[in-house]
């Protein structure tokens, strides 16, 4: 067992001692098992903000949902910096998305939005090579760029076409959604705001224009609203058949 | 062995230092708040380590308050161009670019980091009277929370 | 049987071509591969539709094939057919070839191909990509210890035997795994089917033997040795019971998939929607890479000419390319059904066919993996004792009847 390593033979000056390198990271313990083989142990640290206590999770109403309202995706580009200018249609990411559906049999049309469903049983993550594609205790699946080696299987595997790959070189990102050619991407479910206390860029945006289509919250405490309202209403995960359990589930689909 | 790489990459830098004869050192830009507690001299030799370390803590833990970020990085190393503005790591003279071209290291980072600071921060560079040291290690701790 | 006699391969000027050839393609690729580092993936023909383009399709043929090239060296060491047993060394240089610029291609193909090192060192043990990196880097070792105890003196046949069942079973292994990345995506319809990881195994003994035969048959002239018309033929009627055999995986897959309703859109799709794909299924796939070439290698012996097994190996090669397109691509053109019974429309193609036109890059690359194994098999065999100096059918087993 030892401390990230740190050159131990260089002079540590008094200032970065035992105490303070803890507290900068929170409670770790890395233990390593010959090359690349690292297991982190985290935990007992207040400042760690992903509790494994809780999942997060979102709430679509159909019915709210208006066919021509394009507010939670603008909310959603404007928070994270992707471009939804249109210009390269097939290679541009979209981290949420409306989806215009029409049902086959009796010709009911609904719109609402798509974006990662933050599935308890992620495909994405399974099949990512490097674990880069990982879930965090609270139930959020993102993308870990720093080890994404850009494979894409990840997105092979995604059943609801959730994941971007980022073609093109990218400047001037925002700096809470880092981003970066060759990386796969999609939504984080604004992990940045939800860390600190916050909600979805997409949902405050929606609530904005008094739609009220979209609710964020633990799916875990049975006193949160969107707790509540899931258990009062009915309500489906998209591909339920695939057993996935996601986080994203929609009302009057 | 990894250390006589590094040597050697340092000599070859060196060599290139001397051949374009601007001195044995790379030209380091003073940064804009206080000095690290650390001292430069640690930081230089174990800076990747520190935000090595944080980054993963924050990616997987989502722990924002990090003694190591790379958001406090560009800001306090913000480097101000022609314009005034703080420029980017493609830009001649940013705090980054200097020393990594110097040593020959590839910087990672910037491919998906903003290697500018935020909107925010630029404005606070860029006040009139100039920030104090400490007016800035107060945003940046603010950045923190 | 005569003692076989093994040399190194003088280079002719005619050997000198070829690797001039094989050289200016692996260049070509490698310009291809700054060009898309430099600019992103952008430049190529995926998009976030097809995520898996021309070069996966080379890579993953080239994988699927070096683990094929293998047959012979297993069916003399681990089967005891001691007439093929001159070859085996050749056998397995070639199946590392394969398999060197198959990787070649997958990996400089990554968004991150300078971040091979994290592929390399960090495994997430439920993925069956990362368990392919093991297996691919232990194949190099096996198969490379195989050849090293094959050319050893006095080596133990025992010895011989035992290293070629690891590499036997290792290289089932590896196509196994190669399959399953198809084979366990559960979300898109033309993949999650168990069959992806048998049909792969057959798919590499198909298109590994067309492809030994055919640089057998290339290297030997060449290099002013004999090869036996018996042996080629013999080899020929092998390589027409593995197209058969491909031709009778693909069709249980596909009528199973024809049985379940929810999948009968995406069989409709590949089979008779009359589009690109259903056009290269029926007369790439079917008729120019199994119905032909069986018939060609298959008919009785005495009507079969050495010519006519290389031109079907030849057949079964671009057959082959073209099955792994329709899995590959036309696996991911048929759109993703996420809303069952909704007809489905959005600004990222939900619902909608994907188009895919690769560009030369793509190609270019997916060409210098091709030509990466031919540099690497023939570096091999003018550096090292792989060749024997003859091929000769009554060399190899005078008793054998003349079919």
């Amino acid at each position: 067992m030892k401390l990230p390593a740190l050159n131990t033979k260089s002079v540590r000056p008094a200032e970065l001692n035992r105490r303070e390198f803890f507290k900068s990271g929170g409670a770790v313990a890395t233990v390593t098992l010959g090359t690349g083989v690292t297991l982190m142990a985290f935990g007992g640290d207040a400042h760690a903000n992903a509790d494994a206590g809780k999942r997060w999770g979102l709430l679509i109403d159909v019915n709210k949902c208006a066919s021509d309202c394009n507010a939670c995706v603008k909310g959603c580009s404007d928070e994270n910096g992707w471009k939804m200018d249109g210009e390269n249609p097939e290679t541009d990411p979209q981290w949420i998305r409306k989806v215009d559906l029409k049902h086959k049999q009796t010709g009911r049309e609904v719109s609402m939005p798509m974006m990662c469903q933050h599935c308890e049983e992620p495909p994405c993550v399974d099949v990512c090579p490097t674990g880069a594609s990982f879930k965090r205790v609270d139930g959020i699946v993102l993308v870990d760029k720093h080890i994404c080696i850009g494979c894409r299987y990840c997105m092979m595997a995604c059943p609801f076409k959730a994941r971007s790959f980022v073609h093109e070189e990218i400047e001037d990102q925002k700096p809470n959604a880092p981003r970066g050619k060759g990386t796969v991407e999609s939504c984080t479910l604004c992990v940045h705001r939800v860390d600190k206390g916050g909600e979805p860029a997409c949902v405050e945006a929606c609530a904005k224009t008094g739609h009220q289509a979209m609710m964020f919250g633990d799916l875990n405490d049975p006193e949160s609203e969107i707790s509540k309202a899931l258990l009062a209403y009915s309500s489906t995960g998209l591909r339920d058949d695939l057993r996935l359990n996601p986080g994203v589930r929609y009302s009057n689909l | 062995m990894k250390r006589l790489f590094a040597i050697t990459l340092v000599l070859f830098g060196l060599f290139l230092g001397t051949a374009q004869a601007e001195g044995l050192y790379p030209d380091v830009p003073k940064a804009v708040g206080n000095p690290h507690p650390e001292g430069s001299a640690f930081m230089r030799i174990n800076h990747m380590k520190l935000m090595r370390h944080d980054r993963d803590d924050t990616m997987h833990n989502g722990n924002r308050d990090v003694k190591y970020s790379i958001k406090e990085c560009v800001a306090c190393h913000a480097v101000k161009g022609p314009q005034g503005l703080p420029i980017s790591v493609k830009e001649e003279g940013h705090f980054c670019k200097n020393c990594h071209e110097f040593a020959a290291v590839k910087i990672d980072c910037f491919q998906c980091h903003n290697s500018k600071p935020t909107e925010e921060f630029t404005a606070l560079l860029m006040r009139d009277p100039a920030p104090t040291a400490d007016e800035i290690s107060a945003y940046l701790k603010e950045l923190r929370e | 049987m005569a003692h076989t006699e093994y040399r190194e391969v003088t280079p002719t000027p005619a050997i000198w071509l070829i690797a001039i050839i094989a050289g200016a393609f692996v260049a070509a690729a490698g310009l291809a591969v700054l060009y898309i580092e430099e600019h992103g993936h952008i430049v190529t023909g995926m998009t976030n539709q097809i995520v898996w383009g021309l070069p996966h399709v080379f890579a993953i043929f080239l994988i699927v094939a070096a683990s094929g090239a293998l047959n012979v060296a297993s069916i003399a060491s681990v089967f005891g057919k001691i007439e093929n047993k001159p070859m085996a060394r050749y056998s397995g240089l070639l199946s590392i070839a394969l398999l060197a610029g198959g990787l070649g291609v997958l990996v400089l193909d990554l968004g991150h191909p300078d971040r091979l090192i994290v592929a390399m060192t960090t495994y997430n043990f439920k993925s069956i990509f990362a368990w392919n990196v093991i297996l691919y880097n232990g194949f190099f070792v096996i198969v490379g210890a195989y050849i090293f105890v094959q050319m050893l003196r006095n080596a133990s046949p025992k010895l011989v035997r035992s290293v070629g069942t690891a590499a036997f079973v290792w290289r089932l292994a590896l196509t196994t795994g190669t399959g399953s990345i198809f084979g366990w995506l559960v979300a898109r319809p033309g993949y999650d089917a168990a069959i992806m990881a048998p049909l792969f195994i057959i798919m590499s003994f198909s298109f590994g033997l067309a492809f030994f035969i055919l640089v057998l048959g290339t290297t030997f002239p060449l290099t002013g040795r004999f090869i036996g018309g018996n042996l080629i033929k013999r080899l020929g009627r092998l390589l027409g019971v593995f197209a058969l055999a491909v031709l009778y995986f693909s069709a249980v897959r596909h009528l199973t998939n024809l049985y379940v309703a929810e999948h009968g859109d995406f069989e409709r799709f590949i089979l008779f929607s009359g589009n690109i794909y259903s056009k290269l299924f029926w007369f790439g796939q079917v008729l120019m890479g199994g119905l032909i070439p069986a018939v060609m290698l298959l008919r009785p012996a005495e009507k079969t000419t050495r010519k006519w097994v290389y031109l079907a190996s030849i057949l079964i090669i671009l057959g082959g390319l073209i099955h792994l397109y329709v899995i590959i691509i036309g696996g991911q053109a048929f759109p993703l059904e996420i809303f069952p019974m909704y007809e489905v429309s959005s600004s990222f193609f939900d619902g909608a066919v994907n188009e895919y036109s690769p560009t030369i890059y793509e190609l270019a690359l997916g060409l210098g993996g091709i030509a990466l194994a031919v540099l690497i098999a023939g570096i091999g065999v003018v550096a090292l004792r792989i060749l024997p100096m003859t091929l000769c059918d009554e060399d190899i087993d005078p008793e054998a009847v003349d079919f």
